[in-house]
């Protein structure tokens, strides 16, 4: 029975849906125009995550590569971070 | 003392200017004292859409730059006595006023006006920076389109950056049998995308078009459903409770048959 009504509906409406497209394209480029607004931001948290990571480890601070990528409904920050070597802890006495 | 706020959009065209004029109204209707300032220097239009436009003999510029007492410039609406209009400068450019001239004008207003309403230009420029550092509630306009809402959404960032943290949202132009067959953003959509408080949906209505050619505010017009919407806008603002309209009823086959039938 609901097919038969789904069937009519569809008959008496026009099925347009183009709403959908424009949701999918508004959120794609928003995840791309609210991340350039917070480039500041970017480079904060950078230099902040190399100063952690540098107590730990040796870092080519000029080999750090930084960005913010929109993948569908996320947004993902991804850190490209080349490793020289492991800091020799002191012990604590 | 009186609240400014700022009615702005980002884009051009989403119907700011037709809020701005028809919020104040309502706002006038309901005794309140309200002052509506044109902040769309070179580019005035408030003065037209509220068919004021054969009496302005000052502008804002010239009281900023003291050719005019600013009781000199504000046009009071005969239609309705507890509305004014400072208009903008047609002839000059929005560096022509800073945004502390904006504060010191609004600081004077408020201790006189319930409400100080300013129009924003389009942009997120000068003009822009003008119209909203003096307020204290913004209400941005969009429409269900891609690229209105895309504005909304930068124009909202840059609200939050300069710490504006009352806003609220006005949807134009909803026109619910779009929304009802998929192709257009719904109300809960826009909502969805820009999480913002709603404050209003104005309904597409062509008693606007008639009513901006006759230079009348549509709140006057009691068919009219986006005069409606406006006043309910208006009464939201006054701290009243009003059901919200969202025009998205989704309408199954029997009511649409029923409508069918009616209109036979």
């Amino acid at each position: 029975m609901s097919v038969i009504i789904e069937v009519i509906r569809k008959l008496f409406t026009h099925e347009g849906g183009s709403k959908e497209i424009a949701k999918e394209r508004l959120k794609l480029v928003l995840i791309h125009d609210r991340t350039s607004i917070s480039s500041e931001i970017i480079d904060l948290i950078r230099e902040e995550i190399i100063q952690v990571i540098s107590k730990h480890l040796e870092i080519d601070r000029n080999g750090v590569e930084f960005s913010l990528e929109g993948e569908e409904n996320s947004v993902a920050l991804v850190a490209n971070i080349p490793i020289k070597g492991l800091k020799r802890h002191k012990k604590k006495s | 003392m009186g609240k400014v706020i700022v009615i702005t959009s980002g884009k051009g065209g989403v119907g700011k200017t037709t809020a701005v004029a028809n919020i104040g109204t309502a706002l006038a209707f309901m005794e309140q004292k309200v002052v509506l300032i044109d902040a769309d220097i070179g580019l005035r239009n408030l003065d037209v859409v509220l068919g004021l436009e054969n009496r302005i003999v000052y502008d804002i510029v010239d009281v900023v730059e003291g050719r005019a007492k600013l009781k000199q410039a504000l046009i009071r609406d005969k239609r309705f006595p507890s509305l004014y209009l400072l208009p903008a400068a047609q002839t000059r450019d929005k560096e022509a006023v800073s945004p502390e001239d904006m504060v010191k004008l609004c600081n004077t207003l408020k201790e006189e006006f319930d409400f100080i309403i300013i129009d924003s230009p389009a942009g997120i420029e000068r003009g822009f920076k003008n119209a909203v550092t003096p307020a204290d509630i913004a209400i941005v306009v969009t429409t269900p389109e891609v690229s209105a809402v895309r504005d909304a959404d930068r124009v909202i960032g840059l609200l939050e950056a300069m710490e504006k943290s009352e806003s609220k949202l006005i949807i134009n132009r909803v026109r619910s049998k779009l929304v009802d067959r998929g192709d257009m953003l719904s109300v809960e959509d826009v909502l969805e995308i820009l999480s913002i408080d709603l404050l209003g949906v104005i309904p597409e209505d062509e008693h606007i078009i008639i009513s901006t050619n006759r230079g009348e505010p549509i709140v006057s017009n009691n068919s009219s459903p986006a005069g409606k919407s406006f006043m309910n806008i208006a009464k939201r603002i006054l701290g009243e409770d009003v059901p919200m309209n969202m025009y998205t009823e989704k309408e199954d086959l029997f009511t649409r048959f029923k409508r069918f039938l009616k209109w036979r």
